[in-house]
């Protein structure tokens, strides 16, 4: 334990995973879009405000997975994004009578310069002293936003009530399914942009520092910038994905954006395979599903129930749903041979 | 300044608690390379053992050490069925693993022991120590132990064939193996070792924060902090955080207006964060240089 510096070749944390893996085909992703779009005529409305929750949750994971799948660095504050972007929409909607659909890009903005400035003092810190430095942010949020002067803006412990949006040009629809098409239009617009964003220069940019990050250096990639860059874009996305939330459940307040939130987006990602966006919805179901489900099992243990359904999982696929993908899409290619 | 001097003993008495949290992270950061989030509820739940022990007619010292014992094997055994077939899984898969095991024991403890707030007995007495009314006696025993357990792992890891193998195995797995280590083995002996270090903090910490299911999550969160303050790689480290860490905390409650308990842990670890920035690798961490 004496030597001042170790030299070690250690595999990079998280794997490197192939650009064109990030995506679906594009007729699994038609086929899924289909789905996405016609299952609210035929199921009631609890469920159909479920499902705007998944999509929601969906945005927060891939988020996560444009950060950390990205460009390889680990977030536990994404709660505090998460937070910042449902108390904008909620103080612009409540306070400046602001539309709620214009709230979106304003969180968005928002976010994305929060999570840039936090980017930088992060710079410096990476693996587990990164993990610390936004686990630090995540407990402080739900402080910060109880406290005394802010509270005419926060509504402090008690939070704020937002009004839910009715269907706009006197459509046919209830609330919660023209909430449903919303957030379904932005989370496709989203995907879409992030699947471009990381085929790009600046994806190929968050890659190589992934993968390597003194090679990428070498290579002439701005280490610094792409960074923050990626810390910002995840922000951002997170930011937007809590304005739809604060609009969704109508209400914001502190203790809704705790630690426990960011952990979850975090096993949200790993349940989806870091680095495979469309993983990112099969994620959401498992955190918002799976605890209600244990909960079904068994009321005391409802804990241990989960854990263990975790442990199944991770034991079965230890890469998410990448894996059954990757799996699925051999097994088409050997039935197609034959 | 005689506040001051209070405040600081303050913080030294409940640094204590986070120093010892603080070596058995840093403990099975050696052996295993990753910090493991269901430490607390390890060291929680070795403490409710102890207590059934000693419900059920044992003496302290006799339950202090049969937990020992149980915690140690606990811990390989839970390294061996749990986390051994995850060895090759990536990283991150491995932590949810640890968020799973916390979720597991938290909940189990709930049902054997359920939510009461229990008292714990403590072998060191509650008097006062030597005439200061904010350090007890047993806190001074507890940084005691504190102490002592930290020489023990110095000597075990500088002056042991086996201490030498745990460090070889965590640090050259590779090598390690080519000279006839069984590095499988020395991660599983790891486990057991920070587990069984988790029982004594744990014990150590119920009769100052009672004992339930719940008691290790604010004291992780300072371990956790301590550790990476003082240096993940560094035991010495470890135990200076902790102390730093109490006292941080303490001061920033006093000094700093219109911080409440609610506002001590954000300010103590953007203090830590601020330290990071300046050295990444913790006050006495190795720097670890990356082969391209």
């Amino acid at each position: 334990m004496s030597a001042a510096e170790d030299v070690v070749t250690e595999a990079p944390a998280v794997e490197a995973v192939p650009k064109r893996a990030m995506t679906l085909g594009t007729g699994t992703s038609l086929l899924v879009l289909a789905a996405l779009l016609i299952m609210p005529v035929f199921v009631k409305n609890f469920i159909i405000f479920q499902m705007t929750m998944l999509l929601i949750y969906g945005l927060a994971v891939l988020a996560l997975n444009i950060l950390t799948g990205g460009s390889g660095q680990f977030s536990l504050g994404q709660s505090a994004f998460y937070a910042v972007g449902a108390y904008t929409t909620a103080v612009l909607m409540e306070h400046f009578n602001v539309n709620y659909a214009l709230t979106l890009p304003i969180a968005g903005v928002v976010c994305f310069a929060f999570g840039f400035l936090f980017g930088q003092p992060a710079l410096r810190l990476s693996g587990v002293y990164l993990a610390l430095a936004t686990f630090a942010l995540a407990t402080a949020m739900p402080q910060l936003l109880k406290l005394n002067f802010l509270e005419h803006w926060t509504g402090g412990v008690q939070g704020l009530v937002v009004t839910k949006p009715d269907a706009p040009f006197g459509l046919p629809m209830s609330q919660d399914m023209w909430l449903y098409y919303f957030t379904l239009v932005v989370v496709i617009a989203i995907y879409i942009f992030s699947v471009n964003l990381l085929r790009s220069r600046s994806g190929r940019a968050f890659m190589a520092i992934r993968d390597n990050e003194i090679a990428a250096s070498a290579m002439g990639v701005d280490v610094a910038l792409y960074k923050t860059l990626a810390f910002g874009v995840s922000a951002a996305v997170t930011g937007v994905a809590g304005s739809l939330g604060a609009i969704a459940v109508q209400f914001v307040a502190p203790d809704s954006y705790t630690i426990t939130l960011a952990i979850s987006l975090f096993l949200g990602m790993v349940v989806g395979g870091v680095g495979w966006l469309p993983g990112s919805i099969v994620g959401a179901a498992f955190i918002i599903f799976v605890p209600n489900l244990a909960e079904g099992i068994s009321k005391g243990l409802s804990g241990a129930v989960f854990g263990v359904l975790l442990f199944l999982v991770i034991y079965l696929v230890p890469h998410g749903a990448r894996q059954v993908a990757i799996l699925g899409q051999q097994f088409a290619g050997k039935l197609r041979k034959n | 300044m005689e506040l001051f001097t209070n405040q600081v003993l303050a913080g030294i008495a409940t640094g204590a608690i986070y120093a010892c949290m603080a070596l058995a992270v840093v403990m099975i950061y050696q052996a295993i390379d990753h910090l493991n989030f269901a430490q607390g509820e390890m060291a929680m739940f070795s403490t409710f053992i102890s207590w059934q022990l000693m419900q059920w007619g044992v003496p302290y010292w006799a339950a202090f050490v049969l937990t020992l014992a149980l915690s140690f094997v606990g811990g390989i055994a839970i390294e061996r069925i749990l986390f051994k077939p995850l060895a090759k899984a990536p990283i991150l898969t491995n932590v949810a693993g640890f968020i799973a095991l916390f979720a597991i024991i938290n909940s189990s403890a709930g049902l054997i022991w359920d939510f009461t707030i229990k008292q714990y007995p403590t072998p060191f007495g509650s008097a006062p120590f030597l005439g200061s009314q904010l350090i007890s006696t047993h806190q001074a025993g507890m940084i005691g132990v504190t102490v002592l357990l930290l020489l023990g792992l110095y000597f075990f890891f500088q002056y042991t064939k086996i201490g030498l193998a745990m460090r070889a195995a965590a640090s050259v797995p590779e090598s390690a193996r080519l000279v006839g280590i069984n590095t499988s083995w020395m991660i599983a002996l790891g486990w057991g070792m920070a587990s069984a270090i988790g029982s004594i903090a744990g014990m150590l910490i119920a009769p100052v924060v009672f004992l339930e299911p719940n008691m290790m999550g604010g004291v992780l969160i300072y371990g956790f902090a301590a550790a990476v303050l003082g240096g993940l790689t560094s035991p010495f480290g470890a135990v200076v955080g902790g102390f730093l860490v109490g006292i941080f905390e303490n001061l920033a409650g006093t000094y700093i207006p219109g911080v409440g308990n609610e506002l001590k842990l954000p300010i103590a670890l953007a203090l830590i964060i601020s330290v990071l920035v300046v050295k990444p690798a913790g006050l006495f961490g190795r720097h670890i240089v990356k082969r391209v």
